[in-house]
């Protein structure tokens, strides 16, 4: 009987530390949510969305190029790392059973870990170094090199989980199984491999030290992909280590601004999440 | 098919020699149909269907996964316009062994298979015979209804004809209704073309699934223990279901349940694994006679029940 009372407390102790464990996790997130919103709102208005930046001491202005730069550059990306990344992730799930899919995973999952400035110069020399200037371009490349692991992994993953059932249903009409691959296993994936595509872009969007020496960033307005572009986590990176008041305040602004991309990114994400579900 | 798809439907490409072989299996399909036509008119002089009159040929079968034999040295026809059905204990092959009629049992890692399965004149584990092509005169229906979730109930009719051409298939609503008509499925679902396969019933679903086997016009259906996730009453539609069909088809049956087999078969093969667990045919013929007056002591065990 004691030894149950004992038991009934141990049970209570322990639950509560996991539970505190959670609510310390989600504060962290609240803590940096209402931080950036207590200091960035007084920054933000209309102007921000839609302005050039002003040069220092000129009042007003916003980084409206930098909005337009950062979904052009994470275009790009997309351009490079999602038909490369279903494409492998195809590959793993229909066919991967041999030595060098093995090989492909096990790269995929080093080079989901490698540092992500050590990407940045990868580009830097491959595009930067030869073109002899920088441009959004390899910043987009950069980027999609990021993605490409998670875009390769989750593709795999999602595809693995179509029931046997389905792809013997199809084979059994009498379908090759290239069609069987597109058009039964592929569809039922579907929801799956665009979450991951949509988490993969919210990763990404916010990564600042890739684009220091790629993008490089621009005051004005680019929309050639061969010349410098100025991107949200680039700017907010130079407004925030200004001497300036005024850009340190923008800073924070910026910082709204690409924050709430990111979350609009995790929330269409979790939306087609729960469509799988359905 | 344009000739880069038909290599790319033939899994792999090789010989050179494959193009011809791949005419001569339409060929021999062409002159299979002939016959089936020849043999009806036997069948309906009341005669015993003559050997060479089947419509697949197994001889000494052996299949299984890696080095384990599931089915071996089984010899047996498939007579056209009869159900047949594969009776007997779990283990002794009979899902394997039908699932090697249309060379699905390849689909499973690591499976293999000898011998020879004949259909209309054609080997269709010789070299060069893509599997591919195999499937779209045998097709089959699997234990648990399997209809595409993404898919309405249109498209998974649709979808063997579709998926295997470019561009318009001519007369698709025609095709599509004649097969559910064919599946006794029309009526229920006329009004729900556009809706998803999903919110059938466990019997709608199955039928829906031979609705779409049917819409590529095979000649041999495999049905593997069809209606062993329905219950009774949708059991009896598949049962009635497959009466209608063996007018026009040819089907094979594999069944966990005696009384089916008993009820809905013209022919019964039995299977049972020996001591080394491979399955090999015990006993086969009509029906009636099988279930009656079985001439294998073995085979009499099983169908009074004092085994399996």
């Amino acid at each position: 009987m004691n030894k149950l009372v004992w038991r009934k407390i141990v049970n209570r102790v322990m639950v509560f530390l996991t539970a505190f464990s959670a609510a310390l996790g989600v504060a962290a997130l609240l803590a940096v949510l209402t931080f950036v919103v207590k200091n960035g709102i007084a920054a933000l208005n209309v102007d921000m969305l839609t302005r050039l930046p002003t040069p220092v001491g000129v009042p007003g202005g916003g980084v409206a190029n930098a909005i337009v730069g950062s979904l052009i550059v994470i275009g790009l990306a997309s351009l490079f790392a999602v038909p490369v990344g279903l494409g492998a992730g195809m590959y793993l799930s229909e066919f991967g059973n041999n030595r060098f899919a093995d090989v492909v995973r096990y790269l995929a999952d080093v080079l989901s870990g490698v540092p992500s400035i050590v990407i940045g110069i990868f580009a830097y020399n491959l595009i930067v170094a030869r073109q002899g200037h920088f441009s959004a371009l390899s910043g987009g490349v950069a980027l999609g090199v990021m993605m490409l692991p998670s875009i390769v992994r989750t593709t795999e993953e999602m595809m693995r989980m179509v029931p046997a059932s389905q792809r013997e249903a199809s084979l059994a009409l009498g379908l090759p199984r290239w069609r069987t691959i597109l058009s039964v296993v592929l569809p039922s994936a579907r929801s799956g491999v665009t979450t991951g595509i949509l988490l993969a872009v919210a990763r990404v969007a916010g990564e600042t030290a890739p684009l220091l020496f790629t993008a490089f960033g621009n005051p004005y307005w680019s929309f050639d992909i061969n010349q410098p572009i100025a991107t949200l986590p680039h700017t907010l990176f130079t407004y925030a280590i200004s001497p300036y008041a005024d850009w340190q305040s923008k800073a924070w602004g910026t910082a709204i601004i690409l924050t709430s991309m990111m979350l609009l990114a995790s929330v269409l994400a979790r939306r087609s999440r729960r469509h799988v579900a359905a | 098919m344009t000739t880069w798809e038909r290599k790319l439907s033939a899994g792999s490409v090789s010989a050179p020699a494959r193009p011809a072989s791949r005419t001569a299996t339409r060929k021999e399909l062409t002159g299979h149909q002939q016959q089936i036509l020849a043999t009806e008119v036997v069948a309906e002089e009341g005669a015993v269907a003559r050997a060479g009159d089947y419509a697949m040929r197994v001889e000494q079968l052996a299949a299984g996964f890696g080095g384990f034999a599931a089915v071996d040295d089984v010899t047996l026809d498939i007579m056209p316009r009869t159900i047949t059905a594969i009776i007997g204990p779990s283990g002794s092959g009979k899902s394997t062994f039908l699932r090697c009629l249309n060379r699905m049992h390849e689909e499973v890692r690591g499976s293999w298979a000898r011998g020879t399965v004949l259909l209309g004149g054609q080997n269709i584990y010789a070299p060069g015979v893509d599997p591919v092509e195999v499937r779209r005169h045998v097709g089959m229906v699997f234990q648990k209804p399997n209809p595409f979730p993404t898919m309405s109930i249109y498209e998974n009719v649709a979808a063997g004809l579709r998926l295997n051409q470019w561009g318009r298939v001519p007369d698709l609503d025609a095709k599509v209704q004649h097969a559910l008509e064919l599946a006794a499925l029309w009526d229920e679902v006329k009004d729900k073309l556009f809706q998803s396969g999903a919110a059938l019933s466990g019997g709608q679903q199955q039928r829906l699934c031979i609705a779409r086997a049917l819409a590529v016009e095979p000649e041999i259906l495999l049905m593997d223990e069809p209606a062993s996730a329905l219950d009774p009453v949708a059991t009896l539609r598949i049962e009635e279901l497959m009466r209608e069909l063996v007018k026009n088809y040819t089907i094979v049956i594999v069944t966990h349940n005696m009384q089916q087999a008993a009820r809905v078969s013209d022919r019964t093969a039995f299977l049972m694994m020996g001591d080394d667990r491979a399955g090999r045919l015990i006993e086969q013929g009509p029906t009636d006679e099988l279930f009656t007056n079985p001439r294998d002591k073995r085979t009499e065990d099983y169908i009074t029940g004092r085994f399996g």
